[in-house]
């Protein structure tokens, strides 16, 4: 019975949302509050419907409901509760009723906080929105629908995949789609924009917060996708320009550009055709990367069970709606007056080679992507791109970035002073160039590479807290006066020094861990010890071990350092009874700030005994590398309770509606 | 799209393979050219690995193939040929900066140097704009020597001054 309410719900959905983009429209169309009101309803109601039907999949998945068939085929009674939950998304059927469900609560905090917008803009936008909804609801409804029954129900369900069951990635896609779909809220801003014909400030401030609340998710969605596979893989690794990273990592990317780029739309009114397509170019991006996911080109070598028509459904759906938003942009943005006057060395010049190198940063990632499926489409030779591409072309670009980024926040809009930054930040040069001086000394074996990634890691830490400290005059006026200012600062300006230093702290982290990584492996028998670094680890005993669906060997192993006991450590490999698969359970002990990774291999019988391979890996400041990201989102969520977004955007009170006025500015400091 | 990457990754769990010490060179500095090398070649029958990773028989031969070839003493762009002649291109993670690849290359620093040109493009077509005609600052001297009576206020006002974010 749950499952028909939901199926039906998922339908009244639907059937809301096509109202939505109807009330909406002529609503806009004959300028009555009345209607677009009711949209704004229509919107509202279509989130309850489909958060009703995406509560009636769960309920099917936590009782082991097995007679619908997406918790026959994805679920299994063994299973901890937690991962019944997490199944809801775990499938394709289920994660596309995720999206939905995001994409219409974004829907409905787009109808209930849309205030500030003009009402013209709003219903626009709403509408907009509603088509969304309503193309991915009919997707979910009739070509991926999670909750058709089974005529002949299993007794037991028929998955129990071993490395799915882990808490980071119970909570991944959550994250992950509320920023692909969050980025859709900016899609409709922009397309909304477009049809009136008007980008002003209003509208960029607008824009920010969603941009910056999907950023963060993105940022976190990432981060714990990335731990996962870091820890659960027992490979030392945390990225590996894998295609399914690359689709979540280009709506980052372009996310990241249109926030700065917003805030000059904002503050000085110039690059709002930038802006724009920018806003078009996540979601498109965010799209692509379900239908790269989805559709199976990416896995020619592995055909996996992917359903080609769900494919060409989803591309259909990109290339309608992103070609729609991206027709209509050429057609109204050369309407868009450029505005805004800079000079070279300003902050608005800052922000566009930030953007510059953003997008060629995106381009690249995406072209590294889709490059083999080009190669293969034009009958050309098959060709592989892999992590070296990125690692020469990605890096340089963003190491440029980083090595430019301390100055942007300092220029002054406008006109800035170069002298004047250089002056600020000689400190922070000094700083850096200490730190990476000091690495290069100090940490054997010398890696001067390794130094410069420590220096630019550093730089941008002290870079950002010099631009706090020169905000509140610190050293140059009383201590109580800078007191006073540093209280007063707004949150937007810690917001962004978060970001800037999580990045640092990323950088340096990352660089850290790929110049000094440790790799060791030996077969060991009990008793057998293995180097990796300074710690000498010993195998003393393997026992086998049962959980509740699986058979272990557990090995137990000291780690030494210095004659002292650093720490204990039982990895386990795993041969799971359904399934018939094996994992490694990874242990890691925390040294500081350092990992030292240890994992059990397989057993070898040799002449004397049995011997297991225990690979074991130092990876030095790893923690650095999942701190950073989580500062930066945090970042965005101390920016996002900024009282400027909880105020309306001042307005000039007849300005001309077509060209892009300048946006009023306001002193903050 | 997670459990794809996980039946993916399933099937190549047991990784990092060629750090295995039955598999490993004698000579430690061409066992780090070997792993160099490795790390840019295709595991042809997973999903999108290096042979270094990988665990498949295939990776263990290329491996294997390639030891021995280090071992032999030939430079890696010789490795490398010998394995495209039998494997084609695509066994190469990172492809050959050849003629036809010039735009996969060249593609991410033609996209910055092509902001860079718009950006200046812009800055001085901007410049042009903002100047003053030779009539526009003679008006102006006019109008500071002469009457004195209308004040020009400096367009740059105390908010320009202020940083906002």
């Amino acid at each position: 019975m749950i499952a028909e309410i939901g199926a039906f719900a998922l339908l009244l959905a639907l059937t809301l949302s096509v109202a939505q983009v109807m009330l909406s429209v002529v609503g806009r169309v004959r300028r009555s509050a009345l209607l677009a009101g009711a949209g704004e309803g229509a919107a509202l109601a279509a989130f309850a419907a489909v958060a009703t039907a995406f509560a009636a999949l769960m309920s099917a998945f936590v009782t082991s409901d097995f007679s619908v068939s997406n918790v026959a085929a994805n679920s299994h009674t063994e299973k901890p509760l937690l991962y019944r939950v997490a199944g809801t998304w775990g499938s394709h059927e289920g994660s596309m009723l995720l999206w939905c469900l995001a994409l219409l609560g974004f829907g409905a905090a787009l109808a209930g906080l849309g205030r500030g917008l003009s009402a013209r803009l709003r219903a626009t936008a709403v509408a907009v929105q509603g088509v969304l909804g309503s193309v991915f609801l009919a997707y979910a409804a009739f070509a991926s629908n999670p909750l058709t029954r089974l005529a002949d129900p299993p007794v037991e369900g028929r998955s129990l995949n071993p490395l799915l069951q882990d808490p980071a990635l119970a909570v991944h896609p959550p994250f992950l789609y509320a920023g692909y779909v969050g980025l859709s809220v900016v899609f409709s801003l922009a397309v909304a924009a477009l049809i009136e014909g008007r980008v002003d400030a209003a509208w960029a401030r607008w824009v920010r917060p969603w941009a910056v609340a999907a950023w963060s998710c993105l940022t976190v969605g990432i981060m714990l996708g990335s731990f996962w596979a870091y820890y659960e893989l027992g490979w030392g690794g945390w990225w590996f320009w894998d295609p399914v990273e690359n689709a979540s990592f280009m709506p980052w990317l372009a996310a990241t550009a249109l926030i700065h780029s917003a805030v000059v739309t904002e503050k000085r009114g110039a690059l709002a055709g930038w802006t724009v397509f920018l806003a078009l170019a996540a979601f498109t991006l965010s799209m692509l990367g379900a239908f790269l996911v989805r559709s199976g080109v990416l896995t020619s070598v592995h055909a996996f069970a992917v359903d080609p028509t769900r494919g060409v459904l989803l591309l259909a759906i990109l290339g309608t709606t992103a070609g729609a938003g991206f027709a209509l942009f050429a057609w109204r943005a050369p309407s868009l007056a450029p505005g805004g006057v800079f000079a070279p060395i300003s902050r608005e010049s800052a922000l566009v080679l930030n953007n510059i190198l953003l997008a060629a940063a995106t381009a690249t990632v995406l072209l590294g992507t889709l490059y083999p499926l080009i190669c293969e489409a034009v009958g050309g030779r098959p060709i592989s791109v892999g992590p070296p591409y990125f690692n020469l072309t990605f890096l340089p670009l963003m190491a440029l970035l980083a090595i430019l980024l301390p100055a942007g926040p300092l220029l002054a809009w406008k006109r800035g002073d170069a002298a004047g930054v250089g002056q600020r930040l000689w400190i922070a040069v000094l700083i850096a160039a200490g730190a990476g001086l000091v690495t290069y000394a100090l940490v054997s074996p010398r890696r001067a590479l390794g130094a410069v990634g420590v220096a630019v890691g550093v730089w941008m830490i002290a870079g950002a807290l010099a631009e706090i400290l020169e905000r509140v005059r610190a050293f140059r006026a009383p201590a109580a006066d800078s007191w006073r200012r540093l209280i007063g600062l707004p949150r937007g300006a810690w917001g962004m020094t978060l970001a800037h230093v999580g990045l640092g702290v990323f950088v340096l982290g990352a660089c850290f861990e790929t110049a000094w990584k440790v790799e060791a492996a030996e077969a060991l028998r009990e008793g057998g010890q293995l180097d990796v670094g300074a710690y000498h680890v010993t195998l003393e005993r393997v026992t086998p071990a049962e959980g509740p669906n699986y058979q272990a060997e557990r090995a137990s192993l000291r780690a030494v350092r210095d004659g002292r006991l650093a720490c204990t450590a039982e990895p386990e490999r795993r041969l799971y009874f359904a399934g018939d698969q094996s994992t490694s359970e990874v242990a890691i002990c925390q040294q500081g700030l350092s990992h030292l990774y240890l994992v059990l291999g397989e057993r070898r019988d040799s002449a004397g005994g049995p011997a297991w391979l225990v690979r074991g890996y130092w990876n030095p400041w790893a923690s650095l590398i999942f701190l950073g990201p989580i500062i930066m989102a945090l970042g965005g969520v101390v920016s996002l309770s900024d009282r400027r977004l909880r105020l309306g955007a001042p307005r000039r009170v007849g300005a001309a509606p077509v060209p892009v006025t300048p946006a009023p500015l306001e002193a903050e400091a | 799209m997670i459990r794809r990457l996980a039946i993916a990754l399933a099937a190549i769990l047991c990784l990092a393979a060629a750090s295995d010490p039955a598999e490993r060179l004698p000579d430690p500095a061409q066992e780090t050219r070997a792993r160099n090398i490795f790390q840019q070649v295709r595991c042809l029958v997973c999903q999108n690995e290096s042979i270094d990773d990988s665990d498949a028989e295939l990776a263990h031969d290329l491996r294997q193939l390639v030891r021995e070839q280090v071992a032999a003493g030939k430079d890696d762009a010789t490795i490398k040929r010998f394995l495209t002649a039998r494997y084609g291109e695509f066994v190469l993670l990172r492809p050959a900066f050849s003629l036809g690849n010039a735009v996969l290359w060249g593609a991410p620093f033609l996209a910055a140097g092509l902001g860079l040109v718009l950006l200046l493009a812009r800055l001085r077509g901007v410049r042009a704009e903002t100047e003053l005609t030779e009539a526009e600052v003679n008006a102006l001297a006019e109008l500071a020597n002469g009457s004195g009576q209308d004040t020009i206020a400096p367009k740059n006002g105390p908010e320009d001054a202020t940083r906002v974010t």
